[in-house]
């Protein structure tokens, strides 16, 4: 870090960055940890959405301080990632749904023949 | 002061690797074809938070870029990737 930060924007700018760490670690641990899909669905959608909120406010406090102005440019990806992830979300859900119950038609087929 | 920042940076960025390394073990072991979309998905927000990390820490404008062009690009690749999933072709006639 060349420049020197501000009071105002150390403080809140640590708390956000070892908030969004701690909570992006925790929503990918439950990528790996819990039973099934649609359990592991709900780890990273809300770990990573909150955690990447925290560090794109924490990179917009800490431009503003090293450039002198408001530098808004991260809302735009804080924009993308909060619309996009729950599509994402949900457009996956629907295809876990449909092949689950295709693959359970299928073995029922198989068994009744 | 700046030292306590730092510090928070290199934590942050230890917990981004972690996290890294839990999407990448469950992309390569998923059972399912939607386990590894998922996995990717989240890698893929993982690694734009690790550049986002390295524009604060650097102070130069291009990772910022980067970081938006990723946003985007992941958004549309997990769409399509679902969509394959569900219907067996991403752009339908």
């Amino acid at each position: 870090m060349s420049a020197q930060l501000p009071l105002w924007v150390t403080i809140p700018g640590t708390v956000l960055l070892i908030g969004g760490g701690l909570l992006t670690v925790i929503g990918s641990i439950g990528l790996i940890r819990l039973p099934s899909f649609f359990a592991r669905m709900h780890g990273p959608s809300l770990g990573n959405t909150l955690g990447a909120g925290c560090v794109l406010i924490s990179s917009m406090l800490t431009s503003s301080a090293l450039l002198d102005r408001v530098v808004l440019h991260e809302l735009v990806i804080a924009a993308c990632i909060f619309i996009n992830s729950p599509v994402t979300a949900m457009m996956l859900m629907r295809a876990a749904v449909y092949r689950t119950a295709a693959r359970e038609r299928s073995e029922n087929a198989n068994r009744s023949k | 002061m700046n030292t306590v920042f730092d510090g928070a940076l290199w934590f942050a960025q230890l917990c981004l690797v972690v996290a890294m390394a839990c999407a990448a073990f469950r992309l390569l072991r998923g059972p399912a074809a939607q386990d590894r979309v998922l996995a990717l998905d989240t890698l893929n927000v993982n690694c734009m938070l690790t550049l986002l990390m390295l524009g604060m820490r650097s102070s130069s404008t291009a990772y910022f870029d980067m970081a938006l062009l990723m946003a985007l690009f992941g958004f549309v690749s997990s769409t399509a990737l679902a969509k394959f999933l569900l219907r067996g072709e991403v752009i339908e006639p």
